[in-house]
């Protein structure tokens, strides 16, 4: 268990290191382009780490800002989800009545969408750019989350310190919010940390359909649609792209899955 | 290793791999082969002395076809199949000229007024039917026929009456001259006993099963997967030398690619990288034969003629003097391409060798636009003009790799000169919507399939300036809009030529376009197809005249 | 029960109204209109052949009432006809369905006969090498983009062995193959796009059958059981399989909106021609009526998929009859 989370956490961190510190990390300039003869599609060398792509830019200077791409669409969908998830369920598991049902309805909806085709239908409709994807991806994967909260809430309502918080007069919201939130979270983090891994595939996935996150800006996505003419010959391009998003979404669910361990027993003890 | 289909007796294929010999061996068996062929060859020849159609062509490309009614056809797919099932009463050579197809012959009278057509004869349709004047006419009036819908209907409107004078000539009165007609006349004719009663023509079943006169006649169409046709034996000019022809649905380039190294495709169009860096194996150049000849199109940098940034001409030629051409062709194009100074294609009798177009020269750049007010006057490296900065947005629509590369480069040749440029890339529907309908835009790159007739009245004429005309840039020249209607009356050849070499002339002085490149197409076909001769109409103009040889036939069946 | 399923089935209907009038919404908001993408910038086309274009299908009226006219339609189970080739877009989702549910049929089949055995076996044997590689071959499923997987897979077993063929549901000359010849080449063709397809889901649900075995395994009467001394063997097959598999066949249900979503690619990829495809290329054309269509039909599917999942759950658990489940 603790092994999971420790490999999890330094993978993700020294990606998000990455990130953040781009500009250091990248051997070159992502964009600049080399367009002297055989400075194109070179295989992987100790002057380019990944090898180049098809303009002659340093594959892994690409990479390394594409993390910046592919981590802050996973982070920014989840966070919008969650920010939504949370709100909905909170208000459906805390009040009940009407509310919860008009909610669960919603709920029920947003599973029932075909959401993939959803998903590609507006971006392609409004325009494939890194906004776009982040907001839909969010606006569309927020239900489970809405029920795993509104699950927690019905049970913490009962809780004494919820009645004790209601009778001396505390503001509805507030209770919601500064008091049962905190202990509903458990499953919430889980639950979001699975989903990070979730958003990034779905964004590699939109940008493999020319959906997703547009040239120049690299992001894992897009370095392997532009790889793809070349997969039997300019295999660098194919490789590494894939493999980081292996990687970083498989850190993501270890992550997730380490804490579903820590905090499971805990769940279980609390009932 | 190389693989042959075989049919045997119970009906499977099999799949038999051949290795590739050694050289001693192959030159004996080479010996052997050339005797022992010389006795089937010979017997291959059918008795009027013709090659018997074998093989099978299997094409590949990303879309399906729509509609195989030429006049309905308004995609790529559907008119290459519809143009080996049907045939026109003119076609194209191999040299761009227009040459008779169903008509023999034709005679041009009254200055243009009337064309009237002698068409071949014993010509056959598909199932058995005699083809007629009248099916000219039918065609034609079905074409003009509103409820039709036809989207070229305005290359037609001019048509005033049809006349059959009898079953193998027949006449069009036009109610004023119009020269690119020849050319319009190469549309597909349909069979009219076929579609006489039918209401709503988009759901005949010749819509997805076509008759028509050409070289192939339907076989197959496995929506989403493929198209077959089967060889015409009965061709009035001669039987095909391929026995099918097949289009392949690749939705993908790189498996497209794949596919053609493995052998399951026969060909496809390359692009640059493909060509120049995945083609070079032995694997490949044993087997695989690439072709290259300028592309009927040309990539241009457009600027909005009403914004007051343009309305100048000497910044518009500073701006075309700023830019590297070659630089932009070697480097997105990996040099598979030619500058272009005009809006036709090179190497026809329109396109003017001697107009100089703009070279790279940043000097003559620099001057023209000190001359029209722009310095640097605070050595920031932008220029300025009465307190404005030089900026402006390249807007290109996303999805084409070549103009989103084209655009960067070009950012980078106009910042030499102190104008900075900011690049937008847009979805093609609200690039269409914004850009081009609304004309909210300052410069755009884009590109035009360039036809074979030079009319050009579509794009630079001023009447083609109203809403969502194509005239977007708002170009708007009285001695050219007289030139472009004088060629569409203009029935002399060399009368004709000349017209449109000086509207070249005048509209490269004029820049309101940078003109930027013609690309290469560079198709890729199997080596054994024989007879390929590249041209500048491509390579597929004589397709009945490719040919296998015997021993290299693939699909036996 | 039966009020909860007819209660369940009923439901549907409303959903697809609602989802379908939110989707036909979205469309319409995008900037830009099929007849401008059609002919775009084709110097042929006059203007006048464009605005017939939108008048042939009631594209010049607004919002609403070409929604009314949709729904009209589709209440006799009309989809209207297609704005790319003019054909009935239910004869162009009818030619193209058979593919796609083959597809999902035998990789469902696939996912079915190998992840079950694969979880059950990792829970018997917990935390034996076979359980730890399968462990690490679950995750890395759980994480592979699967579209890499389909391209790798494509690459090594299509292209550089030769396996399998690249891509395509049949070869063009099938019509010349006889019954057996076609049939074989059908399997040959499924391989690839069936092993990527079912690859992400085989992880899901064996790892969720191992949890449910696990769980299983710990109840009471297993413990009964191996204290009344009756041979392990026995123990399993008899009691716990029984009492596993239910809840893993529930979840069985939800894997096909998962396959009906990963269609659009992995069709995209190997040239499969199936429903997935024409989604995709009807988004791509702005072909609203075949869009509509297909986001209907993938609608129908979810809500299907979801449906039995929830009915057996609840022949399963008549406990709950709630929305209390992972």
């Amino acid at each position: 268990m603790n092994k999971r989370i420790i490999f999890g956490v330094t993978i993700v961190s020294m990606m998000a290191l990455a990130a953040i510190f781009a500009p250091l990390v990248a051997t070159c300039d992502p964009l600049a382009m080399d367009l002297s003869p055989g400075a194109r599609l070179q295989a992987p060398s100790p002057e380019h780490l990944f090898g180049t792509d098809n303009l002659g830019r340093d594959v892994f200077s690409r990479m390394v800002y594409g993390a910046r791409i592919s981590l802050s669409v996973g982070f920014i969908a989840v966070f919008i989800s969650l920010a939504i998830g949370i709100f909905l369920g909170g208000l459906s598991g805390y009040y009940g009545g009407w509310v919860d049902g008009v909610i669960m309805r919603l709920v029920e909806v947003m599973y029932c969408f075909p959401t993939f085709f959803l998903i590609m239908m507006v971006i392609a409709f409004l325009g494939p750019n890194i906004v776009n994807v982040m907001v839909v991806i969010g606006l569309t994967s927020w239900a489970g989350l809405c029920r795993l909260v509104r699950a927690e809430f019905l049970t913490l309502r009962e809780r004494d310190f919820v009645h004790s918080a209601g009778v001396q007069g505390v503001p509805d919201m507030r209770i919601i919010f500064r008091h049962v939130l905190p202990n509903a979270m458990a499953p919430v983090y889980v639950s979001a940390t699975l989903s990070v891994g979730a958003a990034i595939l779905v964004e590699s996935a939109l940008s493999f359909l020319g959906l997703g996150v547009q040239i120049p800006a690299p992001s894992w996505g897009n370095i392997l649609t532009a790889g793809k003419n070349y997969i039997d010959y300019a295999w660098w391009l194919t490789l590494f792209p894939g493999l980081a998003i292996l990687i970083t979404v498989l850190s993501f669910n270890l992550i997730g899955e380490g804490l579903r361990e820590i905090l499971d027993p805990k769940l279980r003890e609390r009932r | 290793m190389i693989f042959r289909y075989h049919i045997n007796s119970t009906g499977s294929v099999l799949k038999i791999k051949h290795r590739t010999g050694t050289f001693k061996r192959s030159l004996f068996l080479s010996g052997a082969v050339i005797f022992f062929l010389l006795v089937p060859a010979a017997m291959s020849y059918s008795q009027h002395g013709e090659w018997v159609s074998r093989d099978a062509y299997v094409s590949s490309g990303i879309g399906d076809a729509r509609i195989l009614i030429p006049f309905l056809a308004d995609d790529s797919t559907s008119s290459s199949i519809c143009s080996l099932v049907y045939n026109g009463l003119t076609k194209i050579d191999k040299d761009l000229n227009v040459v008779g197809d169903l008509a023999e012959r034709w005679e041009v009278a009254d200055g243009g007024l009337s064309i009237t057509f002698y068409l071949r004869k014993g010509v056959r349709w598909h199932d058995g039917r005699p083809f007629t004047a009248g099916d000219v006419r039918f065609t034609f009036e079905t074409m003009l026929d509103p409820g039709t819908g036809c989207p070229y209907i305005s290359s037609y409107a001019d048509i005033a009456k049809i006349e059959v004078i009898d079953p193998h000539t027949i006449r069009f009165y036009y109610s004023r001259p119009y020269a690119p007609a020849l050319l319009k006349f190469g549309m597909g004719i349909v069979p009219e006993h076929l579609f006489r009663d039918i209401k709503d023509i988009r759901r005949i079943p010749q819509a997805r099963a076509p008759v028509g006169t050409g070289p192939y006649m339907f076989s197959e169409w496995e929506s989403g997967r493929y198209i077959i046709l089967e060889a015409n034996p009965d061709y009035f000019e001669h039987a095909p030398g391929i026995k099918r022809y097949v289009y392949r649905i690749v939705p993908d380039q790189a498996v497209q690619f794949l596919e053609l190294v493995a052998e399951q495709a026969d060909s496809m169009d390359l692009n640059p990288y493909q060509f120049f860096y995945r083609s070079n194996t032995r694997q490949f150049t044993d087997r695989i034969r690439k072709y290259k000849y300028l592309s009927h199109s040309y990539v241009y940098i457009g600027y909005n003629l009403k914004d007051p940034l343009f309305g100048d001409r000497r910044v518009r030629r500073a701006l075309s003097y700023a830019i590297n051409k070659k630089e932009i062709i070697d480097a997105v194009l990996l040099g598979l391409g030619e500058e272009c100074t005009g809006p036709f294609l090179r190497g026809t009798p329109y396109y003017d060798e001697t107009v100089p177009g703009y070279g790279h020269d940043p000097v003559k750049a620099a001057e023209l636009l000190r001359e029209a007010g722009w310095s640097d006057t605070d050595a920031d490296g932008i220029l300025e003009r009465g307190g404005e900065e030089f900026r402006l947005r390249i807007a290109t629509n996303q999805g084409n790799q070549v103009r989103e590369d084209v655009a960067t480069i070009v950012q980078g040749q106009w910042a030499r000169l102190g104008i900075k440029a900011e690049i937008q890339v847009v979805a093609w529907s609200a690039f269409l919507d914004q850009f081009v309908n609304r004309k909210q835009f300052q410069a755009v790159i884009l590109g035009w399939t360039i036809p074979v007739d030079p009319d050009i009245y579509s794009v630079w004429h001023t009447d083609s300036m109203r809403e969502r005309g194509l005239n977007f840039i708002s170009y708007s020249d009285r001695r050219v809009d007289e030139l472009i209607e004088l060629g569409r009356r203009e029935f002399d050849p060399a009368r004709r030529e000349e017209i449109y070499r000086k509207i070249h002339r005048y509209i490269s002085e004029d820049a309101p376009y940078t003109f930027l490149f013609f690309p290469y197409a560079t198709p890729a076909v199997q080596k054994r197809f024989e007879g390929i001769k590249p041209a500048p109409a491509g390579i597929g103009y004589n397709f009945i005249d490719w040919r296998v040889p015997e021993r290299e036939v693939k699909y036996k069946f | 029960m039966r009020r909860y399923v007819i209660k369940r089935l009923l439901l549907i209907i409303p959903m697809l109204i609602g989802i379908s009038f939110i989707m036909f919404v979205v469309m319409h908001f995008a900037p830009g209109d099929p007849a401008s993408i059609r002919y775009g910038l084709n110097p042929e086309v006059s203007g006048s052949a464009r605005a017939n274009f939108s008048r042939m299908y009631d594209l010049d009226r607004p919002v609403l009432t070409q929604y009314a006219l949709w729904m009209r339609r589709f209440l006799s189970l009309d989809f209207g006809r297609s704005l790319t080739d003019d054909r009935p877009v239910t004869s162009k989702i009818l030619a193209r369905l058979p593919a796609t549910i083959l597809l999902q049929g035998v990789s469902l089949l696939v996912i079915f006969c190998v992840a079950i055995p694969i979880g059950i076996v990792s829970a018997v044997r917990r935390n034996s090498l076979f359980d730890r590689v399968m462990t690490i071959l679950v995750f890395i499923g759980y994480a592979m983009p699967t579209f890499w997987l389909a391209l790798l897979l494509i690459l090594l077993f299509g292209f550089k062995l030769q396996w399998f063929p690249i891509s395509g549901m049949s070869p063009w000359y099938t019509a010349y193959l006889d019954g057996f010849a076609r049939f074989k080449d059908l399997i040959w063709h499924l391989v690839l796009p069936v092993a990527a397809t079912a690859f992400g889901a085989l992880a899901a649900l064996s790892r969720y059958s191992r949890s449910s075995m696990i769980e299983a395994m710990g109840e009471n009467y297993v413990l009964t059981a191996r204290a009344k001394g009756l041979p392990e063997k026995r123990v399993i097959m008899a009691h716990v399989l029984r009492n596993a598999l239910l809840p893993i066949v529930t979840i069985m249900g939800l894997t096909l909106p998962g396959l009906v979503s990963g269609s659009f690619i992995f069709e995209t990829i190997f040239a499969w021609p199936g429903m997935g495809r024409l989604g995709y290329e009807a988004i791509m054309n702005y072909d609203y009526p075949v869009v509509m269509g297909v986001g209907v039909i993938a609608t129908f599917l979810t809500l299907l998929g979801i449906f039995l999942s929830d009915v057996l759950y609840a022949f399963v658990d008549p406990r709950i009859r709630f929305e209390k489940r992972e």
